[in-house]
């Protein structure tokens, strides 16, 4: 492998967060804090249901109308409410994977998400699905930024080595 | 060698040993020394790829009971 040094033109990597599932969105924040590490530009545009990761924890309902709320009951929003692709079993399966985590430090997605913020990850929201599923950028933890839509995403993929749909 | 930054990520797994050391790295200046202390069992493969990527030298890695210590010069 040709060995890369702090010379060379700094390296790039987006990756689009479109899941909100806790075993996606793990790999996300650990591709994303490890590429950070790697003094890479980092950018996670989060999309769909990816992008309830980034809706503070105390918001329970978020939505501008019934839909849209009663959309959000059914998809708990927040990172720690994350549900697994499979073996999801009513919670059960998330709060076991929790605690194997705890048991093993595995960090969890909250404190690596705070380490994506520490290294300047950019954590860019999804216009479009702000608007469709009524979330306003109060509705966002803090250290995101502005919400932009799929040309600035593809701006960002087009100087990217490295792009990933998770 | 004293390392000039001791960085401790003993019972750390994926990816904290290679996040610490990078923010170890933020602390110190080229050519100075950084003791990294791990027991994930994947750093002993993941620490020597990224200081290989990112210009550091590995001066050495010893075996620390349960885990390993690494030895780096800040390129």
């Amino acid at each position: 492998m040709e060995e890369l040094s702090k010379t060379d033109q700094v390296q790039r990597m987006t990756l689009v967060a479109w899941s909100g599932d806790l075993d996606r969105v793990w790999p996300q924040l650990i591709l994303a804090s490890t590429a950070a590490a790697y003094d890479m530009e980092v950018t996670i545009f989060f999309t769909f249901w990816g992008l309830f990761s980034l809706v503070k924890e105390e918001r329970r309902i978020t939505g501008s109308d019934w839909m849209t709320k009663a959309l959000s009951t059914m998809n708990a929003p927040g990172l720690s409410r994350s549900k697994l692709s499979k073996l999801n079993m009513g919670g059960a399966g998330p709060r076991m994977m929790k605690a194997l985590a705890e048991r093993h430090q595995v960090a969890s997605p909250t404190e690596l998400l705070q380490v994506c913020r520490d290294l300047d990850v950019n954590l860019w929201p999804c216009q479009m699905t702000m608007d469709l599923l009524g979330l306003t950028t109060k509705d966002l933890v803090d250290g995101v930024g502005e919400p932009v839509g799929a040309a600035s995403a593809l701006s960002e993929m087009q100087r990217s080595s490295i792009n990933l749909f998770i | 060698m004293d390392p000039d930054i001791v960085v401790d990520a003993k019972g750390k797994s994926c990816p904290m040993p290679v996040v610490m050391a990078r923010k170890g790295m933020a602390n110190i200046e080229s050519g100075q020394l950084m003791a990294l202390e791990a027991t994930d069992p994947g750093s002993c493969r993941d620490i020597p790829a990224w200081a290989r990527d990112m210009g550091h030298d590995l001066i050495g890695t010893d075996l620390l009971d349960g885990g390993y210590r690494y030895l780096i010069r800040k390129g």
